[in-house]
């Protein structure tokens, strides 16, 4: 790209983004969020006389609500990408939740007693596996019994919210394991201001590793490389973005009855200004970010990934080249699946129970997410990155509503509206590009 | 049938076994019979020109070769041994690449990802490398298409013979010794033609067995050792392209009937 000659005139912006070689539509969406979060904290502001979103307890609270949905939108972009859908998530992470309540509350204790250390890991991975095994063998219908993903799921849909129905006759199960609960969030669920601190040096660092190690890549070969600059500006704005997020967690201090109980519990005087603890990444912000690493590892830099957008951009040439396509498909539904169990664990943690409502209309949520993120009903087209921005759009525009007092009616109604019109968006911007 | 085979080759190649023989194929869609009892055979070295007029069948007896489409009965025998091919993965083990008349390209990825999808160069931490194989496809298609320069973008953003140029590329990257070329230059310039003739002579002189479906019968005759004919699915005839005319075989395309100088097949017109 950058060895073109460039013989006509172009704009400054049109070389930036050529130098830089980001996408407009990564720019675009970073835009759209700057404009919610904006619009929202000066309509608290003028309209309210407080504008109560751009503050670190709200964008804290943000980052928590975001994560389940972020979780399960990056396993939804493979499946979307592959021409398929997964209406079945939000019933497939109630019933997920049922279970991990029955095997920590009823059945873990019995053997193990109450509090036992062990229970919160064995409930985690009976959830995961258990999803992973509802999504594999809906996968298995959807792939080798050939019947359509929409039917299947729409099934599961039903049948797994009444199956978590069965499961405790409606009953809501709780208390949950106080280890498990922790990974749901909340003042203890935190790794606090010096955890923070360590893991967003951590992620600069593995920032500076990616350019560098790519740019050594391209070198290697003598392929055509950024400009330094580029480099440089990528390198600087991704470390502040980390940084900033480390700044904005660790402002928001503990509520001063958590300070009050944690001091007394441990002896700790409270002098007069009294103590300023902070939260910093909550469990579930850091799970959903692991989660995004690694989903995004998986469809960019492996072989499965590779076959999840050859498979989508056109399954009968994958078929071709050798790729076990019904193997594959099978695969990213117990990979959803996963994810889904994952997503069950942050969502029953934060309630610390699990309730039959749990999960209700997450699967619109999840597809929304993938879809304001770029992912194609066409096949083919998504990023993860993309996918967890939607997230965070859909869960702004919810969480702001609330702030300046929309009622829910209303938000159902705005939230139904912004898909439409994103995918309008979105039609548009390929329309252009093409 | 073993008799079938030996008369079909009265040249010094009836010693050889052949590369690829199929016996007796046939395929049904519903109620049409797609491919009828077809029977050819190919030699290392060798090319065959597969003519037809739309719709003889072509592209799905060599679908079948390819391990696309699963015959319904009939038997392939690849160097005088039965194979077993029911999927792509089988027959590129067997050493047989295939230029489809779709392409099969998977339009939105790269010219690297398509020309490796399925066979993936590895880091030795086993993610894909991308940079390893961007630079091979470099290699590739310098000698098949010198113009190329598109790598980055994703092949539906490529022009019909640029496309095609990547199709070529990854049949013949991965020495292959039986290659299947349904109407490989379709889409192609004179010049990128040329390239492809040159390309058959090349392979054609290190031993591998050319299937080539081209409906330019000059150029099936430029290039071509044999030509094999199907008419409604069933096999015509076959004739070496030294022992028959243009005009004959146009007769065997269009009439379905089998000059002299040919070997007649069970599709040829009863006399
Ligand atoms: N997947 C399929 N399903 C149903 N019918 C098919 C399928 N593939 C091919 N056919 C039918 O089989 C017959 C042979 O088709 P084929 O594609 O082999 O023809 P061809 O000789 O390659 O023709 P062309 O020169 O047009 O490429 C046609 O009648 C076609 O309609
Ligand atoms: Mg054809």
């Amino acid at each position: 790209m950058s060895e073109q000659k460039n013989d006509y005139k172009e704009s400054v912006f049109v070389r930036f983004l050529r130098a830089t070689e980001i996408d407009t539509r990564l720019l675009g969406m970073i835009g759209a969020l700057i404009l919610i979060w904006l619009g929202f904290h000066f309509y608290g502001h003028f309209v309210n006389g407080y504008g109560a979103f751009l503050t670190p307890r709200n964008l804290w609270n943000l980052s928590v609500q975001t994560s389940s949905i972020a979780v399960m939108a990056t396993g939804m972009v493979l499946v979307i990408v592959t021409r398929h859908i997964d209406l079945s998530v939000g019933s497939l992470l109630g019933f997920t939740a049922m279970i991990m309540g029955v095997v920590q509350v009823w059945v873990l204790p019995q053997f193990l007693g109450l509090g036992h250390p062990a229970i919160w890991i064995i409930t985690v991975c009976v959830g995961v596996a258990f999803g992973a095994l509802i999504g594999a063998f809906q996968g298995f219908l959807i792939a080798y019994l050939s019947i359509p993903a929409f039917i299947v799921t729409l099934g599961g849909l039903l049948i797994w919210r009444g199956a978590s129905y069965l499961v405790a006759r409606g009953e809501t199960i709780s208390p949950v394991d106080q280890t498990f609960s922790l990974i749901g969030g909340g003042p203890y669920g935190t790794i606090g201001a010096t955890g923070s601190w360590i893991l967003g040096i951590v992620l600069c660092v593995a920032i500076l590793f990616m350019l560098v190690s790519g740019r050594r890549q391209r070198l290697r070969f003598g392929f055509p490389t950024r400009p330094m600059w580029a480099e440089l500006l990528i390198g600087g704005v991704g470390m502040a973005f980390v940084l900033g997020a480390v700044m904005v967690m660790n402002a928001y201090p503990w509520p001063k009855g958590i300070i009050k109980r944690y001091a007394a519990e441990n002896n700790i005087e409270i002098p007069d200004g009294g103590i300023f603890i902070s939260h910093g990444f909550a469990f579930p912000i850091l799970i959903a970010i692991a989660v995004g690493i690694a989903m995004t590892f998986l469809a960019t830099r492996t072989r499965f990934g590779r076959y999840v957008f050859a498979i989508g951009g056109n399954p009968e040439a994958a078929e071709l080249a050798g790729i076990n396509t019904k193997k594959m498909t099978m695969l990213i539904f117990a990979l959803m699946g996963a994810l889904t169990g994952i997503a069950a664990v942050i969502a029953s943690a934060r309630l610390k129970s699990a309730t039959l409502a749990l999960g209700q209309f997450d699967e619109l949520y999840v597809i929304a997410a993938a879809v304001i993120g770029g992912t194609s009903f066409a096949g083919g087209i998504g990023t993860i990155y993309g996918a967890i921005l939607g997230a965070l759009v859909m869960q702004s525009l919810q969480s702001g509503m609330v702030l300046i007092g929309f009622d829910s009616a209303i938000q159902q109604m705005v939230v139904g509206g912004v898909l439409v019109l994103a995918v309008f968006l979105d039609n548009l911007y390929r329309r252009n590009s093409a | 049938m073993d008799n079938a085979v030996a008369s079909n080759n009265t040249n010094a190649e009836s010693a050889a076994t052949p590369l690829v023989a199929m016996k007796d194929i046939s395929i049904s869609f519903g109620g049409i019979h797609a491919v009828d009892k077809a029977s050819c055979e190919l030699y290392p070295g060798e090319v065959v020109g597969l003519l037809g007029h739309n719709g003889a069948g072509k592209s799905t007896l060599i679908k079948i070769l390819s391990g696309a489409y699963t015959r319904d009965s009939g038997s392939i025998y690849v160097d005088g041994e039965e194979a077993t091919i029911t999927n792509p993965r089988q027959a590129k083990e067997y050493g047989i690449e295939t230029i489809y008349q779709t392409l099969a390209l998977a339009d939105n990825v790269d010219a690297a990802a398509n020309l490796y999808l399925g066979r993936e160069i590895l880091t030795r931490w086993g993610t894909l490398d991308d940079a390893a194989m961007e630079a091979e496809t470099r290699k590739v298609m310098n000698r098949l298409n010198p113009n190329f320069t598109r790598f980055k973008d994703p092949v539906k953003q490529l022009s019909g013979g640029q496309r095609q140029s990547v199709a070529i590329a990854r049949a013949i990257h991965f020495n292959a010794r039986i290659l299947i070329m349904d109407e490989p230059t379709a889409a192609l310039g004179p010049a990128e033609t040329e390239q492809v003739g040159q390309l058959i002579h090349q392979l054609k002189g290190d031993g591998i067995g050319i299937f080539l479906i081209s409906h330019d019968i000059h150029d099936v005759f430029d290039l071509a050792d044999r030509v094999v004919v199907m008419k409604n699915g069933a096999v015509v005839g076959s004739a070496k392209t030294q022992d028959v005319t243009k005009d004959e075989v146009l007769g065997m395309i269009i009439l379905g009937k089998c000059p002299p100088g040919a070997i007649r097949g069970p599709g040829a017109l009863a006399e």
